[in-house]
């Protein structure tokens, strides 16, 4: 296929892997903020195949899992409503909220889609003039512009029975927090090139500056994160830190300015609570006052809601990078992607699913029986991240 | 679980029973021929049905069919019903993919088809034309088996009690001589083979499917599979060790369901899984792994090694297995686990479907 399996290619990933294990002449801790590239990483068993200096910390890019148990309870209870036809995408229908998920409610008798774009939640608007849609946006700056694509149709098609129920979040305000932490371990990011090709990079270049620290904007094929690597080890051993594009095909430093445009137009800057993280200041987007009719928190006043997480869950220190997965006496007990008891395990985005249908177990040992010799368990004070997997499979 | 292993007193990796809601009422994800299912067949029907008797599952593992002993003559019966939607679609509809369904079904345990039994559930308001469209295509289908259609039953429910029309097809079939097949007998040192391409069906009723605003031309591969069958036990004999059709779930159900019956480990190379280019582009856009994705003329067969090229040379003499190709094997190491060779020579865990991929697919 034209575009895909170039960037997959065997032989070309070798060279590549070669040229890692050539330019790394020390250890160097890196993360991968975007869920999508951990998913690529584990898919693939990248992390068995670097140097076994290298750590790939997996970040906090997996939208499902930070957005917040409120706005669940919030989405299950529009969701309950009788003339509510509620939509989103497939991975937020199986989070647990306080007491159930969207999968359930559905099988109750509420009315819960799956849709692939937020534009066919506008066409069930306007196929229902007698019900409310409420698509449940969740997402980073990536998905942002179809969300406001959206609103703009249904505003421009005078649609009063469409709203969004919105959570969306921002990369870089995360990684300052992450950077900020005193136990700090990551010394170079591999940025996420599709909110990259949205947001452009200008955004990284203070970051990069301020805290020296090599930040590689990389897309999510195997060979685009092997680049990546690379490139950001290849930054570190030279003692260079700068914002740079391995993701060239599709992003350029200003990013894309209508799409940007449409943000700005739908959406405002402002504090977002991520789960298991905390509020981070202007982390998030929320509907500018032009739109804020297109809002399904304000439309559907949802009050008197209890959030509380499972007691078993420790999402939040995976999410904070407090803990690892195999720390949790829950993992692969009672807590599987089967039966998640917290978002991580959830999405495939999500680290502790990621160790999960990787095999990956308490002891450290993979369950084929692999032996992860370089795998340590210091990993596990590292703020917002995660270790998975340094070793080389012997 | 049975009741006898609830007296142990290991409860070594026992899960909480926490209460969970969605365990109280069926989910979709029930029906998807993943995790889920494997748990309604265990908790809820095999317990109830009187699962051990000899018939239809080995280690909780249910076979395509069951055998069964007639006054000594080996007869196959199996049972499927269909409820696809779109109920037409390219390279098929639900009346040829009720017959090879079943025909498969019976196929996978080693028997070619004797006759076939047929029950529809027709949905007030559903189009008499197509109604003879949906009949003339699974009469055609059956035709071309060679298969008669000896029974049948037809209801008609009230608008929105169904959506168009369900099929059930139930079928008997004669174990072939020298067969000798089960998902429990894969055995370390096997080899894992595969028919065909996968991923044309479900990416067939994707496309199809409306809302979803993908278009292609992959077409179906819903076909019958018995001549195939027929030909590799001429050739491999006893050495067919299990054979499965890997349709909801896809071959990863398959290959799991296989590993767990037979206590084995088996371990495939993703450079060996021939996905068609627009087969993977439809996975890439919907984040599906082809691997999951379900087949409707395909096979995965596990074949012991000295047999194994005699067996792939029968298959790729018939259309239906011109592309046979040698997936991965059997290995002794991590029994019930599926692992895969990546591209770029890591390794990952193959784990079956959990809840639902797309609903009403076959």
């Amino acid at each position: 296929m034209r575009y895909l399996d170039e960037y997959r290619d065997p032989t070309l990933a070798r060279g590549l892997l070669a040229a890692i294990h050539t330019v790394t002449s020390k250890p160097w801790t890196l993360m991968e903020v975007c869920g999508g590239q951990t998913h690529t990483i584990v898919r693939q068993g990248i992390d068995e195949l670097l140097p076994a200096g290298i750590r790939m910390i997996h970040g906090p890019g997996c939208p499902v899992c930070v957005t917040p148990l409120e706005l669940i309870d919030k989405a299950l209870a529009i969701a309950g409503r009788p003339e509510v036809i509620l939509t989103s995408y497939g991975d937020m229908l199986r989070v647990p909220g306080t007491s159930t998920d969207l999968l359930a409610m559905r099988a109750r008798g509420s009315d819960v889609r799956v849709v692939y774009s937020p534009l066919d939640a506008v066409r069930i608007a306007v196929e229902h003039p007698d019900r409310e849609v409420v698509f449940f946006a969740v997402g980073f700056e990536t998905t942002a512009p179809a969300n406001a694509m959206a609103v703009l149709r249904a505003h421009a098609l005078g649609l009063p029975n469409f709203s969004v129920l919105v959570s969306h979040v921002l990369v870089p305000p995360a990684m300052t927090t992450l950077l900020d932490a005193p136990d700090c371990q990551v010394q170079a990011f591999l940025a996420a090139g599709h909110v990259c090709a949205v947001m452009g990079w200008t955004q990284y270049e203070p970051l990069s500056e301020r805290y020296r620290v090599p930040i590689v904007v990389t897309g999510f094929e195997p060979l685009d994160i092997l680049e990546g690597i690379l490139m950001a080890v290849r930054q570190l051993e030279e003692g260079r830190a700068e914002v740079e594009n391995q993701y060239v095909r599709a992003v350029h430093r200003a990013g894309n300015i209508a799409a940007q445009d449409a943000i700005r137009r739908v959406f405002t800057v402002r504090d977002r609570m991520w789960r298991g993280i905390g509020t981070i200041p202007m982390s998030g987007f929320a509907f500018t006052d032009e739109f804020t009719d297109y809002d399904a928190e304000t439309r559907f006043a949802v009050a008197g809601l209890t959030t509380r997480e499972h007691p078993a869950c420790i999402a939040g220190n995976i999410l904070t990078g407090t803990r690892l997965p195999t720390d949790c006496a829950a993992y692969g007990t009672v807590c599987t992607p089967r039966t998640p008891l917290g978002a991580p395990m959830v999405s495939t985005e999500g680290t502790c699913a990621a160790f999960h249908n990787a095999g990956r177990t308490q002891t450290g040992r993979t369950q084929t029986g692999r032996t992860q010799t370089g795998r340590t368990q210091t990993g596990r004070t590292q703020t917002g991240a995660l270790s998975t997997t340094v070793a080389s499979s012997s | 679980m049975t009741a006898t292993d609830l007296t142990s007193t290991d409860l070594t990796g026992a899960s909480c029973p926490l209460p969970l809601t969605e365990t109280e009422r069926v989910m979709l994800g029930h029906g998807s021929g993943g995790q889920l299912s494997a748990e309604l067949l265990r908790d809820v029907l095999l317990p109830a049905l009187g699962a051990g008797t000899g018939t239809g599952t080995t280690h909780g593992v249910p076979e395509d069919a069951a055998l069964l002993d007639i006054d000594g003559t080996p007869v196959v019966m199996s049972t499927d019903s269909f409820v696809v939607s779109p109920v037409f679609f390219p390279g098929g509809d639900i009346g040829s993919l009720a017959v090879h369904g079943t025909v498969n079904d019976l196929a996978m345990m080693g028997a070619t088809p004797l006759a076939l039994a047929v029950a529809y559930v027709i949905e007030e308001g559903f189009a008499l034309a197509d109604l003879r469209r949906v009949t003339a295509s699974l009469g055609a289908a059956a035709a071309a088996v060679g298969v008669p259609v000896v029974t049948g039953d037809t209801k008609v429910v009230g608008r929105g009690a169904a959506d168009g029309i369900f099929v059930t097809t139930t079928g008997i079939g004669r174990r072939l001589p020298g067969a000798r097949v089960s998902a429990g007998f894969a055995r370390s040192g096997d080899v894992v083979v595969l028919s065909g391409p996968i991923g044309a069906h479900g990416s067939a009723i994707l496309s199809a499917r409306e809302g979803l605003g993908f278009e292609s031309d992959i077409a179906s591969d819903s076909r019958p599979l018995h001549r195939l069958v027929t030909a590799m036990v001429a050739s491999g004999g006893r050495g067919i060790h299990a054979m499965r059709d890997p349709t909801r779930g896809g071959v990863a159900s398959a290959l799991n369901e296989i590993a767990a019956a037979s206590r084995v480990g088996i371990e495939i190379a993703e450079n060996a899984v021939p996905v068609p280019p627009m087969v993977a582009a439809a996975c890439d856009l919907f984040g599906l792994d082809p691997l999951h994705v379900a087949n409707e003329g395909c096979l995965v067969a596990v074949i012991a090694p000295d047999v194994a090229d005699a067996v792939l040379t029968a298959m790729r003499s018939l259309p239906e297995g011109r592309h046979a190709t040698r997936l991965g094997e059997v290995v002794a190491t991590h029994p019930g686990r599926v692992v895969m060779r990546t591209l770029l020579g890591g390794t990952r865990i193959v784990d079956m479907l959990i809840g639902e991929q797309l609903p009403r697919i076959c």
